[in-house]
């Protein structure tokens, strides 16, 4: 028995930590902690509802607009304003355009080199990689010449003797099974991604001024104005701009993401049995198609209870609460209490050992995250439980795009339910909405040929006009899953603000029964070929994107001092 | 091929002189340098030997790291990336656990006194460093050993320059600044906003590279290549501002024409940073650009001195825009003020916003 602890797990956004018992070559038991805290909420108490977007926004840079999308609707519908329909385009543009790239890039440079050996790369020859890329896809950039160029590059780089961040990594380690080709043609696509990822969010600088943490986002709509007659506001060449990005970005997506996700996938189908996790899935569903309220989704909500995608269940929020029986908060009910978001409440009390230290005490508190259950369940939420639910209720474009991939592989859909299913599911909900964001652009041209430059409600800006106590939830689809705000507004002033995060349902710790959440449960049974260099278990927990500075978050309702907004 | 020149690596990768002095011409421009300085700084970037960086995450976000991962001129920006020898990053690095710790422990040993440290995120001080652990180590231990022993620590970013959104009231984990954190840290410059600008940290590198010296500061450890002038000075907004053109409500005729946003909230007047000469993401746009007002995300404490950001509406609880400028360019940001009264911006509000009869208070106060 081997006790393997990864801290930091690395090629994430944030601060984890894993501990794992390993046993017979396989992990037996598994800790999540999350080893971060600022306490953003508790910061928001008091303030300006409309200023909390910006806020909220800064909980994660990685995945930057998420968290500003769900505060404005939760404030949205607290107050009761209601956005017109060239604000909900922008967003879907928006929120689109985030998942897209991030999952590029997650994919790329926090993922693939869990399963691609760079050193390994350096022995391929030039000539077979252009055969072995020319074979899966059309993607110009694949002569020999251009893969000569790549190796050369980084053996340069390697003979420098200065390996900078591919340094100490497990390069070499028999779990890597890739031949020298597919290892070359992933780095020169590791080094193409870079180049993309930067272009491709360049959308985001168009519609948000910037990329990370956008600045157009309003409580109410947005603060881009809309006028084809203007050169101070969107107009046609911005439409012709997203045309011209959305179009490189499917480019890139269907001819480089998703056949490289198949040519990885499958010297690796074993993984499609491993890692399975909780097998319950839980989605808020994403994409508003019409405006108004409860307007039709492009991806639905629902979710799946073990693993039987003939039954799609309802949301139903009040289901939703947070335990705090492993995580270092105290509730005044009791630690072994589910709370539900607008009931919540937290005290930070840190009772783990003191830093510098060498092993949390799993059995008893051991993370800054808390528990989140949905009627008492650990859920998984993400680009898999999206998939998922939008198969299992016969979304046709999600179908189509899953069975290629299946029938691609040779493999039926139990498949999913798996490490590997993750990564797919990934690469298809960015093929899905790179061909969506092509509407949204046409839909906002539509809107500019019919004179509607409306961006914002201007009824509900001022605070006057908002019921003098409200409440208001706020769910998006992230790029790591469902994402929830709850927000109290009393005399204008944010009371109480939470969130329940996409990577605090998946990472966090075991609750009061002694369930395991999903990364917890998922490392169970994942091979440890050597415990000193466990590159197996980075593959399972990268799989699911972890952002651990979402995942940390801190309210207490029992203090509702009632702050003004205060003077500066 | 350990020492093999830049020059030569060019030229292996396919890199084109010109190209290579494109580049260089474009970064004389970020640094507010004559356009001859173009052949120095190829030249230094040539022949020096190349720097050793590692890069700490703390209280962070990653916002920063995102942003230096848009920054522009793809190819040679991935060239120099390979250039500078970056030992460790955790949202970068192949290696993990153990063996990330070892890169960075290795570091700190072999090239003490010569490697340069950046650090995004705030360092928390309460419950004895818990907020905030790596490998087990606290924030606080880390930066201290590590900052302890950088030839320079760059704060990139609001949060390590100035302590930033866990900083914001109430402070609840007892964030600081890396200035704060670890007193005495040799050579530090603070690149702040929210994120730093990624043309601006590779700026100050070249800067660095070029020069073999560090850049002047302001009084908040800025580089004033980057943080001279206020948002306001280099508004491209600036002559609606003079000519009494403002948003009134969002999406009017002057949201849609581009008038100034000082009336929705703007802090560019408040604000040091060169965001409209430099823009975003390969030089596409700007907040104010896309027509929100500057938040002032480059200044100390901006998250609770620049709130409400919509600040001046009438009737939100407290506020009164008179008040607000008074703390704000006189008070909470001295350079501002200097720099506010150099160029008259107090006496054009004044004249400006005199008729909306808010500005009273200020008049007085100056």
């Amino acid at each position: 028995m081997a006790h393997v602890v990864v801290d930091p797990v690395t090629r994430i956004e944030g601060h984890l930590r894993v501990e794992a018992e390993v046993d017979g070559g396989a992990v037996k038991e598994a800790w999540s902690s999350s080893t971060m805290f600022r306490g953003i909420e508790l910061i928001l108490r008091g303030r300006d509802p409309r200023d909390a977007w910006a806020f909220a926004q800064r909980i994660c840079g990685v995945c930057t607009t998420v968290h500003a999308i769900a505060s404005i609707r939760a404030v949205e519908k607290a107050i009761g304003a209601v956005p017109p329909p060239n604000a909900r385009i922008l967003r879907n543009i928006i929120m689109s355009a985030q998942m897209v790239q991030d999952h590029v890039v997650h994919f790329y440079h926090l993922h693939a080199l869990d399963w691609v050996d760079v050193v390994n790369a350096l022995t391929a020859d030039p000539a077979k990689t252009a055969s072995l890329a020319q074979s899966i896809s059309d993607w110009p950039l694949s002569s020999a010449t251009y893969f000569a160029g790549v190796r050369d590059r980084v053996k340069a780089f390697v003979e420098r003797g200065q390996l900078g961040i591919f340094a100490n990594a497990y390069w070499g380690h028999p779990a890597y099974r890739l031949p020298p080709e597919a290892n070359l043609m992933a780095v020169a696509h590791y080094l193409e991604a870079l180049d993309w990822q930067r272009r491709f969010i360049r959308i985001h600088a168009i519609l948000g001024g910037k990329n990370p943490h956008l600045q157009s986002f309003l409580v109410g709509g947005m603060a881009t104005p809309v006028d084809p007659d203007s050169q101070a506001a969107l107009n046609m060449e911005t439409i012709s701009a997203l045309h011209k990005i959305v179009a490189d970005g499917r480019d890139f997506v269907r001819r480089v993401y998703i056949p490289d996700v198949l040519a990885v996938a499958s010297f690796y189908k074993d993984w499609a049995s491993l890692g399975a996790g909780v097998g319950n899935y839980m989605v808020y569903g994403e994409y508003p198609l019409e405006d108004g309220p409860n307007p039709p989704l492009l991806l639905p909500g629902g979710m799946i209870h073990g693993r039987d995608l003939t039954k799609i269940d309802a949301v139903d929020e009040p289901k939703i609460t947070e335990q705090v029986a492993h995580s270092w908060y105290e509730y005044s009910v009791g630690d072994g209490v589910g709370l539900n978001p607008f009931k919540g409440e937290t005290k930070p009390n840190y009772t783990g050992p003191k830093p510098p230290y060498e092993r949390l005490e799993v059995n008893q508190k051991y993370s800054w995250l808390k528990s989140p259950r949905y009627d008492g369940q650990p859920m998984e939420v993400g680009p898999l439980a999206r998939m998922l639910v939008a198969y299992g209720s016969g979304q046709p474009r999600v179908k189509e795009l899953v069975d290629h991939v299946l029938s691609s592989l040779g493999v039926g859909p139990t498949a999913l339910f798996s490490t590997l299913g993750r990564i797919a599911a990934r690469a298809i909900e960015a093929q899905f909405l790179v061909e969506a964001m092509e509407r949204w652009v046409n839909e906002l041209a539509d809107n500019m040929a019919r004179h509607d430059y409306r961006i914002q409600d201007n009824s509900k800006w001022d605070p006057s006009t908002w019921p003098k106590d409200c409440f208001g939830t706020g769910f998006h689809e992230a790029p790591r899953g469902s994402l929830g705000h709850w927000v109290h507004i009393t005399n204008g002033a944010i009371a109480n603000y939470q969130c329940v995060v996409p990577s605090t349902w998946n990472a966090g710790p075991r609750d009061a029964a002694g369930q395991p959440g999903p990364y917890e449960a998922a490392l169970v049974g994942t091979p440890v070929a050597n415990p000193e260099q466990p590159l197996e278990i980075l593959r399972t927990v990268h799989s699911f994107d972890p952002c651990m500075a979402c995942g940390v978050h801190v309210v207490d309702a029992t203090k509702r001092e009632l702050a003004r907004v205060r003077v500066a | 091929m350990f020492g093999q020149s830049l020059k030569q690596e060019l030229e292996d990768r396919g890199i084109s002189r010109r190209d290579f002095l494109g580049f260089c011409a474009s970064m004389a421009a970020v640094l507010g340098l004559p356009e001859a300085a173009t052949e120095a700084i190829a030249a230094a970037v040539e022949d020096e030997a190349r720097p050793i960086l590692v890069w700490l995450e703390f209280q962070d976000c990653a916002g920063n790291t995102e942003s230096i991962l848009r920054a522009t001129h793809p190819t040679i920006a991935d060239l120099i990336l390979d250039s500078i020898s970056l030992n460790y990053h955790e949202t970068l690095m192949a290696a993990a656990g153990q063996q990330a710790e070892e890169a960075l422990a290795d570091t700190v040993k072999n090239s003490g006194g010569k490697y340069i440290a950046l650090v995004e995120g705030s360092i928390p001080t309460g419950a004895d460093g818990a907020y905030c652990t790596i490998g087990g180590r606290s924030a606080l231990q880390i930066a201290r050993e590590v900052c302890g022993g950088a030839a320079a620590t760059i704060a990139v970013g609001t949060c390590a320059a100035f302590g930033g959104i866990p900083a914001a009231r109430p402070n609840p984990t007892g964030a600081l600044s890396v200035a704060d954190a670890v007193p005495g840290v040799k050579n530090l410059i603070n690149m702040s906003a929210c994120p730093a600008n990624a043309e601006n940290i590779t700026a100050l590198v070249v800067y660095y590279m070029t020069l073999k010296r560090f850049p002047p500061l302001d009084q908040y450890r800025r580089p004033l290549f980057a943080y001279g002038k206020t948002i306001h000075d280099n508004c491209e907004r600036r002559a609606h501002f003079d000519a009494g053109q403002y948003v009134e409500a969002w999406g009017d005729e002057g949201h849609r024409q581009g008038h100034c946003l000082y009336k929705m909230g703007c802090k560019g007047p408040a604000t040091s940073q060169n965001c409209p000469v430099v823009r975003w993401n390969e030089g596409t746009n700007w907040p104010i650009g896309c027509g929100h007002p500057c938040l002032g995300c480059a200044e100390p404490n901006f998250w609770d001195t620049m709130t409400p950001f919509y600040g001046r509406l009438p009737n939100v609880v407290g506020f009164d825009v008179g008040r607000w400028i008074d703390p704000i360019g006189l008070g909470l940001t001295g350079l501002v003020a200097a720099a506010a009264a150099f160029h008259g911006v107090g006496e054009v509000m004044r004249k400006r916003l005199g008729k909306t009869g808010s500005i009273e208070d200020q008049a007085e106060a100056e």
